[in-house]
């Protein structure tokens, strides 16, 4: 049975849980509904789906919902739906299309969990008198000398810290992750055991609100004529062939590059989306060892380290963390120096900062500075 | 937690012991009202016992009533088989009376959300198509009263015909169907304790309907289908009781007055939609500022309180409130709308919780904006 650090009486401690559909918030709401707390689930409906938005003025929930809350039902605890599509909008959807317009690679899920999770519902939870908001999160929150620490997952497959390195402080201390200790597989098991009604369904994948990983499509819809035709040039700005739109470009991207003849592999090294331009190179071009971070968020203590400090230095989710300097200032801004160059560094992504397993902190890359 | 306390009968009135047995009875007796044999006899008696006993509810001819699937289906039918070549539709219509026609036109609620008699003169006037205006006669959300005869006197005069959706007056106030002078009504039966799947069309002209439900003869041609005789049997008791206790219901105002007092003495900065108007005696919908009337919904509902953030919708979703961004509230109070909808079965007590349990939740979010 699981223990939610709370300080009260299991039946008297109320613990939202967020519940997606899936099969991790579901197990999530299993062990504290379990554990003996006061267990709520709340399942948020984000956007529309193919089935609902197809008919106007649909007042109908997707298949997640529905999930969910037969989910609860099993569980035999209260579920809510609550329509947060406006606020998924404005804090997660728009600012995506924004960035991605902008020649950004932004990660929607981070806004996604610290806005519409972490600041609207977990408020929502405070109103119901709850003492945590519990999520199916693949992350540890670890009790500390000066309070909750987060650290990564045990499944290392799994670890979805990077995604959570904007949770502020005061949010953390609410948070709970019943999951982080658990492998994924043992979440399945766990969920087989119970027969809920999910644990056969597969995992969600990508960006919940971009099918089949169709960023540029999802970005058109969302800023119509954002897609406009213009070239791709080398390093020195030589003509080598044309696209349809810089939003179907990433740093660090080798596919769907139309351009041939040269003999080196090329990537896409940035995109200049006012010129219309996407500017390609070989992997050497790639290479960052100092990278400039706003909006840093830093868990570990009440501010950042006013020295010098080695950390280990996460670009992106599927990178390792890597050895590196912390030089962070009083604004907010900071600059990672990494012992090893990366070639992956993607302005609008985030760079997580940790110590071993904990997460330390972690800020937006804003430019990357070349060796 | 003691006793559920229950404040949602406008989405659904608790069912009455006896139409419960009426069901029960008539369920078990079995048989389709169509046969020609005895028990067939039996059913059929029945259905038309109830059918008199709904008619007296409204003071329409038990002729012009016909048994339908619902309230839905009665507004459906009235509208959708109308042949009207225009329809109108105040702005605070229920879904059912608003999704029936996609190109009916809109007419406009005062700031108290009552539907302004006069903007619907102009729209009628100088139009010489068939015209059909529907408009309520009480508020779901709101509980403000229509002023339907005043619509139908001026519908009259302009040549249009007027479908009345009293679904949630009926049982509740005094209906007359021939002084209001609509030309059809709708009714549920669940709404005034019956049970859920019937309603009723109510025609002043008995042959004046059009079909939505092909197949059989039953109910005079107007509506096919085998007919739930439990359920039309349970109706027809329903509307037997609530129609011997509206002056019992009528002194729902007095403790709906004395909550609403309460809650602003809570916060005076909450306010009660369309008190101004005439209202029915049980419903209120107030706004908490600041809190949305989901945290409220679901707040009440884990103190054990059943209310409502206005009409809910299939999949238990909080929708966006348009009856009252038709009244002009703003967006930002609109959201924080809670509706508490009395009944037969109301004491002080389960009011006293109520008024506690919101005081608790403004207090708790009351800090957390602070």
């Amino acid at each position: 049975m699981i223990s939610l650090d709370i300080d009260k009486p299991r039946a008297g401690a109320r613990v939202v849980v967020a519940m997606s559909g899936g099969v991790d918030s579901a197990v999530t709401a299993a062990l504290v509904a379990e554990a003996g707390y006061d267990a709520v689930g709340v399942t948020l409906q984000l956007y529309d789906d193919g089935a609902a938005s197809a008919r106007k003025g649909a007042c109908c929930a997707g298949q997640d919902i529905y999930d969910a809350r037969r989910v609860a039902d099993a569980l035999g605890i209260p579920h809510y739906v609550l329509d947060y599509r406006t606020r998924f909008r404005e804090s997660v959807m728009e600012p995506f299309a924004e960035a991605y317009v902008a020649g950004e690679t932004p990660i929607p899920c981070v806004a996604c969990n610290r806005t519409v999770k972490f600041r609207d519902l977990l408020g929502l939870a405070r109103d119901l008198g709850a003492d945590a908001l519990a999520t199916g999160h693949y992350v540890r929150r670890l009790p500390g000398p000066d309070g909750p620490e987060l650290h990564r997952a045990v499944d290392a497959d799994r670890d979805q810290s990077y995604f959570l390195f904007a949770t502020s402080r005061d949010q953390l201390d609410y948070l709970r992750f019943p999951l982080g200790g658990m492998t994924k597989d043992a979440v399945r098991r766990e969920a087989e055991r119970r027969a809920l009604p999910v644990a056969a369904k597969p995992d969600s994948q990508d960006i919940c609100f971009v099918p089949n990983g169709g960023y540029a499509r999802a970005v058109e819809r969302l800023r119509p004529g954002a897609a406009e035709p213009g070239d791709i040039v080398d390093l020195d700005g030589r003509r080598l062939g044309g696209h349809d739109g810089t939003i179907a470009f990433t740093v660090g991207q080798r596919r769907g590059l139309k351009v041939g003849g040269t003999g080196e592999p090329l990537y896409v090294i940035r995109t200049e989306p006012e010129a219309r331009r996407v500017v390609v190179g070989p992997r050497a071009a790639l290479a960052r060892s100092e990278i400039a971070l706003g909006g840093l968020n830093w868990l570990a203590g009440a501010e950042p380290p006013c020295r010098p400090t080695p950390v280990q230095a996460r670009i992106r989710s599927a990178r390792p963390p890597a050895p590196a300097t912390l030089h962070a200032s009083a604004d907010g801004t900071a600059t990672v120096a990494l012992d090893t160059p990366e070639h992956g560094v993607a302005p609008g992504q985030a760079c997580v900062l940790y110590d071993g397993e904990r997460v330390l902190g972690g800020g937006w890359i804003r430019r990357a500075v070349r060796p | 937690m003691s006793a559920r306390v229950y404040l949602d009968y406008n989405a659904s009135a608790p069912v009455w012991p006896e139409a419960a047995d009426a069901v029960d009875e008539a369920m078990r007796a079995g048989a389709n009202a169509s046969s020609i044999h005895a028990p067939g006899r039996a059913a059929r008696a029945r259905i038309e016992d109830a059918r008199e006993s709904v008619a007296r509810l409204v003071g329409a001819d038990p002729a012009g009533i016909v048994f339908t699937g619902g309230g839905t289906e009665a507004n459906n039918q009235a509208i959708r088989c109308s042949g009207a070549e225009r329809v109108l539709v105040s702005a605070i219509e229920h879904e059912s009376v608003l999704s029936a026609d996609e190109k009916a036109e809109i007419l406009p609620v005062d700031p108290e959300g009552v539907v302004d008699p006069e903007a619907l003169d102009r729209a009628l006037a100088g139009d010489a198509r068939s015209a059909l205006v529907a408009v309520m006669l009480a508020n779901n959300e709101t509980g403000v009263i229509q002023p339907v005869a005043r619509v139908a006197e001026i519908a009259r005069r302009r040549g249009a015909r007027v479908h009345c959706d009293a679904v949630q007056a009926a049982g509740k106030i005094p209906v007359d169907a021939a002084s209001l002078g609509a030309d059809s009504y709708a009714l549920s039966a669940h709404k005034i304790g019956g049970p859920q799947g019937v309603g009723a069309l109510v025609l002043r002209d008995p042959d004046a309907a059009g079909r939505l439900i092909h197949g059989g003869g039953q109910e005079r041609g107007r509506r096919a289908g085998t007919e739930n005789v439990a359920g039309v049997v349970g109706f027809g008791r329903a509307a037997g009781i609530v129609g011997e206790r509206l002056e019992e219901f009528a002194r729902l105002s007095a403790l709906r007055d004395a909550m609403e007092a309460e809650l602003h003495a809570v916060d005076p900065e909450a306010w009660t939609v369309g008190d101004r108007a005439p209202r029915l005696p049980n419903t209120s919908m107030t706004v908490m500022p600041g809190c949305e009337s989901a945290a409220q919904v679901i707040a009440m509902d884990l103190d054990g309180i059943a209310v409502s953030a206005g009409s809910a919708c299939s999949s238990g979703r909080i929708r966006l409130p348009y009856v009252l961004e038709a009244m002009g509230v703003d967006e930002a109070a609109a959201m924080c709308a809670l509706r508490v909808s009395l009944g037969w079965w109301t004491t002080p007590d389960e009011i006293d919780r109520f008024v506690a349990s919101w005081a608790d939740l403004r207090r708790r979010t009351a800090r957390r904006v602070a």
